[in-house]
């Protein structure tokens, strides 16, 4: 097929009722939450955020159903050209690319305050003689040890990365090669494959979410490690927190791809959604390589 | 398979728009889409506007006499923020909508549906943020730059929903931009090469990627906030490790590139109109395109500028004083190319040109000041001054804004069918240009003087000058009614506009009809022009 | 051609009123200062200034020029040229030239200005919301002078009640002051949000962010007065909190030490005795409008929810220790800053007496100085 013929299919829906309820989602989902926050800061006792809130989330789910379905549809009435299909694979290349610069925000902030803050805070290096403020506290990371330790109590201890963290790089990087095993099975054709493979990887990212989430009982229950223990606990949580988040909703996307692959769809030519699932997955799977790196091993 | 199209939707190619309110709700259509952004930007342009004249009015004289300390510092913040993300950034994107796709001879944006979820989600954003002066508290008061801890633990409650409608503009802006990249990556008709496209579509490109790269960076920076604020994390206390500093880091690493992805579709623009009333190609095509990327470059690596006095030790300093520096000369290199593009043209002057003109005049002068606050030793004199508000307002106003009203009377024509009023056209620039200078000059001179800026309330040496600007602001505050006077004029009638329009235009958007059908380039055009400007 | 004539109409109203301007360059420009610095700064400012006018005058020229005499109307015809790499070479390296040649003399004032020397004086500059603190560092701490730096000028003048005086919003109650020829380095820090320590004349600008301490040094050359503003957006009052510094010759320095430590002295000597109720109002409403109103207003409403009322409710009419613990040690992460750290003994007790009887809040209890003395000694 050449360009010029691919060009002539390109498919414009008339017209669409999704995003305007996608955009009333999304500002009651963000609504409550902001009515949900300010009512705990200042001890008002009102549902009123978290009905808004979850008015919002339902009717984000709703419409996000609603839209993947009518592109999953008109993909099957083969409405969308080799061309279009290529405008997918940017639009999800280059919304990864935002993903990666969200996490690169959080990722320089811990890189800022492990090589310069914790030295300045205690006079050392070149910015100026801070210590004169915190006598008491010596620069040392992980931060064990903040300098208002009574606005921020340090964690007594840290989380050892060859413990429950290894088990999880292991569990993600397996899943990686699983979800990439899932793959071949749509191009050979082979559906039995791919259902296996693929119910395998989200069985991995389930087993992972369980284990971070009893990592996180671990921290805070025995270890006294929190959000509000410190810029270490602060990194330490957004960090693996967010990933977390995006563990779940690449668990989320691949269990539809696990309904969609027995229902019968995807082809060895035909099978973006599921592509796009893996690439996610894969994203997700390198943050926590850097998360593992970073984070884990070189934090303690 | 043309005929599985048709057996669904029967009158898929062709349809024109629907009809009532509706269409504007549910469209997918670019050139509707446009027409939306522009007008939500012009409404904002006017709030924000609105909240620049009370500001003005209060510095008119000494003492306080109009809003109080706290609402001034409201008016401030939501005046540069309204401004900033509510007035220059959708306008340039309700550009990109209405030209990218009939520039390059696609059919539409690439993905039609989330164009218009990029915009529906503007409005919401934006009256969640206004609404934010009703609220207890008041609104966000802590400058547009919002440094914390005056924005986290010294905030009003409303701060909240100031984060939430910072992310939820950021993910439109994402949206659009990825919509923008795709379309001209992967739609451009057969022929028209990289090389071939007009340098608004190549300025367009290279903001949509700045904004891809930049706009979760500031979710981030404001997800910080949230969590400093709500669970007591400690990202910008020191007493828990962190450092205030740490927000002005992230802040400018996004605030940076900010400024150019409202300055380069407007210089996307000015290529495109000085071409045409000089009646000659525009000079240096290829070094334009690489002094844009070179731009957008640079401005990734030079966001401390903003941060001289925060304390950065001697290196540092130096190195983003270099930098800030060299971004002079990418910028010399576009200026120089526009005046050989009018070097020895055949010059008429209609509105378009007019604007054109006086914004490669202005903005140089907002591009030296820029260069003399990139001057580190001297930074620590002008920062927090009137003198950078002069700056800045000299490259946003008579800059990017004047691109916008350039950019609006060059294609209404073709967006309309009919021609706007011409001696009105002049009529606004020429109070818009005098005003504008009013207003924004003497602001050099009270920030040289020792003028901080953000203040309500000033000592008696400033007097005479903050009085010329107010004056200034005023009459080119409502200089601007006659723009909307003049856009809905040319709406409802006219002059019928020639396919052409103007003499010494070029490029794909010349070769259809005006006003634009509603479909446009369904099949793809056959002839694909050089590049010209 | 009348496009011309009305650019000129345009601009020569703009000409006219700079002219009258020119007059007096100090309200057009920066100023030279009294330091080595400032006058560094301020030559470098004129070079890069004149730098952009000679490449402002090429190019305006050049478009002008163009504009006159390769117009349509009279009869100008298109050339074709589009592109010449040579010109586009020149005009990328001479500009880069030009950029080499301010950096070097830039890099040098830069240098100068973060040369950490031998300073013969430390002062701690400590921003608060909205007025300054000034410490005199002392190896031995009973001898460090500390006081607080506010504006003077009377809410009458902002309000227009009252004619502005000369300093309007540049006077404060305690001026800092320092020798002239000697070193002096300032610890910049703050409080609660950031401010910035400015004086324009030192060329100092120097953001006091909590938590961490900055440093700037000068060293002034002229005695005399000198007058700056907080320069970093600091909340409400952030126009109100400017900066006065007085430079004097040493032996007059020295004077004022002595006197300085004098007063902290009697001041020491009046938290000792018992104070009677009448003397606490008084000595407590003046505290109070100077340190407190900012916030809680002069009536004790304060401005809800972000300042509470002082009025009725709260600790003002209930338990006197939680009142004296919120005074002294203030609300961590709320504006209300720990007023042990500002005010002595006895004005603590007294503006605390004052609000549990101002306003109706008539609790007929006082605190006394020595109390409060023995309270903050052990902390
Ligand atoms: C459209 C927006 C825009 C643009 C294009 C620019 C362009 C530039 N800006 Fe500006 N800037 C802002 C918007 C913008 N800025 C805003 C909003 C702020 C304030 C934010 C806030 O605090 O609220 C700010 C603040 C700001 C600061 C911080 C000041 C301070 O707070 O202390 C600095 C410091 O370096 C700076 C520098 C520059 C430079 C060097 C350029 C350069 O890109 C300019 C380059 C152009 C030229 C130099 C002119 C043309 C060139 C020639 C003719 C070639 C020959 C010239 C020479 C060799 C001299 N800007
Ligand atoms: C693109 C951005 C943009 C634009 C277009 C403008 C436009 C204007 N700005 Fe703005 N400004 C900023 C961006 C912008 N500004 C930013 C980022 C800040 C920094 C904020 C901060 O410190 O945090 C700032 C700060 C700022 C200050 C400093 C405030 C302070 O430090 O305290 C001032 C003061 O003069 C000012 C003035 C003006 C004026 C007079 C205009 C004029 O151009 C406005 C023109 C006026 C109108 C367009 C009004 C038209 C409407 C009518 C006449 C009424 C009709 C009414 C109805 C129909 C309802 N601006
Ligand atoms: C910069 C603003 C500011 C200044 C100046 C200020 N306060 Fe406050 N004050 C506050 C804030 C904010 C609170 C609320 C703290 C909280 O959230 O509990 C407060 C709370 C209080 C309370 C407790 C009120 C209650 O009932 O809970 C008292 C008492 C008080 N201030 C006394 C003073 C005194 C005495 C002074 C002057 C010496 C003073 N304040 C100066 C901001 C200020
Ligand atoms: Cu303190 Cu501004
Ligand atoms: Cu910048």
């Amino acid at each position: 097929m050449s360009t010029q013929d691919a060009y002539e299919e390109y498919y414009v829906p008339h017209n669409s009722k999704l995003p305007i309820f996608a955009s009333l989602g999304i500002f009651l989902t963000v609504f409550g939450m902001g009515n949900m926050f300010n009512e705990t800061k200042a001890g008002v006792d009102s549902v009123f955020g978290e009905i808004v809130f979850l008015l919002g989330g339902l009717t984000m789910a709703a419409t996000l159903w609603a839209w993947f379905s009518v592109v999953i549809r008109e993909n099957h009435q083969k409405l969308y050209s080799d061309q279009m299909n290529r405008s997918y694979v940017w639009g999800m290349s280059w919304f990864i690319f935002s993903e990666v610069m969200f996490f690169a925000a959080f990722f320089g902030a811990l890189f800022y305050v492990r090589f310069f803050v914790v030295d300045w805070i205690g006079g050392v290096g070149d910015r100026g003689p801070s210590d004169m403020i915190w006598p008491e506290y010596v620069p040392h990371w992980p931060m064990v040890n903040p300098p208002n330790p009574e606005l921020f109590p340090g964690p007594a201890e840290i989380i050892n990365p060859w413990g429950l963290p290894l088990l999880n790089t292991i569990l993600l990087v397996s899943s990686s090669f699983t979800v990439t095993l899932a793959h071949h099975g749509i191009k050979e054709g082979n559906r039995k494959k791919l259902v296996n493979w693929l119910a395998l990887t989200v069985i991995l990212g389930l087993t992972f979410l369980v284990v971070q989430g009893y990592e996180y009982y671990h921290a805070y229950q025995d270890l006294g490690l929190t959000l509000a223990s410190g810029i270490f606990g602060t990194t330490f949580f957004m960090l693996t927190g967010f990933h977390g988040a995006h563990v779940t909703l690449g668990t989320i996307m691949l269990i539809v791809m696990l309904g969609r692959a027995l229902k019968g769809h995807f082809e060895a030519d035909d099978c973006f959604g599921f592509e796009a699932a893996s690439w996610y997955w894969h994203f997700v799977d390198v943050v926590w390589l850097g998360l593992f790196i970073f984070v884990y091993v070189l934090g303690s | 398979m043309s005929a599985v199209i048709e057996e669904h939707h029967p009158d898929d190619h062709h349809h024109g728009p629907d009809k009532g309110i509706m269409r504007w709700v549910f469209t997918t259509n670019h050139k509707d889409i446009g027409t939306l952004y522009l007008w939500f930007s012009f409404a904002m342009f006017l709030f924000g506007g609105v909240m620049a004249l009370c500001i003005r009015a209060e510095l008119f004289q000494p003492g306080l006499q109009i809003v109080s300390p706290e609402l001034f510092n409201q008016l401030t913040t939501m005046h540069g923020l309204v401004m900033v993300f509510g007035a220059v950034m959708p306008a340039f994107v309700g550009l990109a909508n209405w030209l990218v796709p009939m520039m390059i001879g696609a059919p539409d944006m690439a993905l039609p549906r989330m164009n218009n979820y990029s915009f529906w989600i503007l409005p919401f954003a934006f009256s969640m943020l206004a609404s934010t002066f009703l609220m207890e508290g008041g609104a966000p008061n802590f400058g547009w730059t919002f440094y914390a801890p005056l924005s986290t633990d010294f905030a009003p409650p409303s701060v909240t929903f100031f984060i939430f409608a910072v992310h939820m503009m950021g993910i439109s802006s994402i949206m659009g931009s990825i919509n923008v990249i795709v379309t001209i990556l992967n739609l451009r008709a057969p022929g028209m090469t990289l090389m071939r496209m007009p340098l608004f579509v190549w300025t367009w490109l290279i903001t949509a990627y700045l904004l891809i790269a930049v706009m979760p960076v500031l979710a981030g920076v404001v997800t910080m906030m949230l969590m400093d604020i709500h669970f007591g994390t400690a990202f910008f206390n020191a007493g828990g490790g962190g450092d205030p500093v740490l927000f002005q880091h992230v802040f400018w690493f996004f605030g940076h590139p900010e400024v150019y992805i409202m300055i380069l579709p407007a210089f996307g623009v000015v290529s495109a109109i000085i071409p045409t009333f000089a009646r000659k190609k525009l000079f240096g095509y290829d070094s334009m395109v690489y002094a844009s990327a070179s731009i957008a470059f640079l401005s990734f690596i030079v966001w401390a500028h903003h941060m001289f006095t925060v304390g950065i030790p001697l290196a540092g300093e130096l190195y983003f004083m270099y930098a800030t520096m060299l971004i002079a000369v990418p910028t010399g290199v576009k200026v120089f190319n526009w005046v050989a593009t009018m070097w020895q043209g055949s010059m008429t002057f209609e509105t378009p040109m007019l604007f054109a003109i006086a914004f490669v005049i202005l903005f140089t002068i907002g591009g030296f000041s820029g260069l003399m606050l990139a001057i580190t030793p001297v930074d620590f004199q002008y920062h927090d001054t009137y003198f950078v508000v002069a700056h800045f307002h000299y490259v946003l106003v008579p800059g990017s804004v004047f691109a916008i009203m350039a950019a609006v009377y060059y294609w209404i024509p073709k967006w309309t069918g009919n021609m706007y009023n011409e001696p009105l056209g002049k009529t606004h620039f020429w109070l818009s240009f005098i005003g504008v200078n009013i207003t924004f000059f003497p602001q050099h001179f009270v920030g040289l003087a020792g003028m901080p800026r953000r203040i309500p309330d000033y000592a008696l040496q400033f007097a005479d000058w903050n009085m010329v600007s107010s004056c200034g602001a005023f009459l080119f505050g409502f200089s601007q009614l006659l723009f909307l006077f003049i856009v809905i004029q040319t709406v409802r009638g006219g002059k019928p506009a020639t396919e052409k329009v103007w003499e010494g235009a070029h490029g794909l958007e010349w070769t259809i009809p005006s006003p634009a059908p509603y479909h446009t380039f369904s099949t793809p055009p056959k002839e694909i022009p050089e590049a010209h400007g | 051609m009348n496009t011309v004539m009305r650019m000129w109409f345009a601009v020569a109203p703009l000409l006219l009123l700079s002219n009258a301007a020119l007059a007096d360059w100090s309200a057009v420009n920066m100023r030279q200062g009294v330091t080595e610095i400032s006058r560094g700064v301020y030559d470098l400012h004129m070079i890069i200034f004149y730098v952009c006018c000679v490449i402002g005058v090429i190019v305006f020229g050049t478009m002008i020029v163009s504009m006159l005499m390769h117009r349509k109307s009279i009869g100008a015809e298109p050339a074709t040229f589009h592109e010449n790499t040579r010109l586009e070479v020149i005009w990328t390296v001479i500009p880069i030239v030009i950029l080499v040649v301010m950096a070097i003399p830039a890099t040098s004032t830069l240098r100068d200005m973060y040369e950490a020397g031998e300073s013969d004086l430390d002062i701690e500059v400590r921003g608060y919301q909205w007025k300054w603190q000034y410490t005199y560092l002392n190896d031995d701490p009973a001898k460090e002078i500390q006081f607080m730096s506010a504006l003077r000028t009377s809410q009458d003048e902002i309000n227009n009640l009252e004619n502005k005086g000369e300093h309007y919003l540049l006077d404060v109650d305690n001026p800092l002051v320092i020798p002239i020829n000697k070193r002096v380095r300032f610890l910049v820090t703050a409080q609660d949000v950031i401010h910035a320590f400015w004086v324009p004349d030192f060329a100092v600008k120097k953001d006091a962010i909590p938590g961490f301490v900055h440093e700037a040094w000068t060293v002034v050359e002229e005695p005399g007065i000198y007058r700056g503003q907080c320069a970093e957006l600091c909340g409400k009052d952030h126009g109100f909190m400017p900066i006065v510094v007085r430079a004097v010759p040493e032996h007059e320095y020295a004077m004022w030490v002595a006197e300085k430590q004098q007063e902290a002295q009697a001041a020491f000597e009046t938290v000792g005795k018992t104070w009677s109720m009448e003397e606490l109002m008084t000595k407590g409403e003046e505290v109070y409008m100077q340190h407190c109103v900012a916030c809680h207003q002069a009536n004790g409403q304060g401005i809800p929810p972000a300042f509470p009322s002082l009025v009725g409710q709260g600790v003002s009419v209930g338990s006197i220790d939680d009142h004296i613990d919120i005074v002294l040690n203030g609300k961590a992460g709320t504006a209300m800053q720990a007023f042990g750290l500002q005010l002595n003994p006895a004005e603590v007790a007294a503006v605390i007496t004052y609000e549990r009887n101002a306003w109706g809040n008539n609790m007929n209890d006082m605190v006394q100085p020595k109390k409060l003395g023995t309270m903050m000694a052990s902390q």
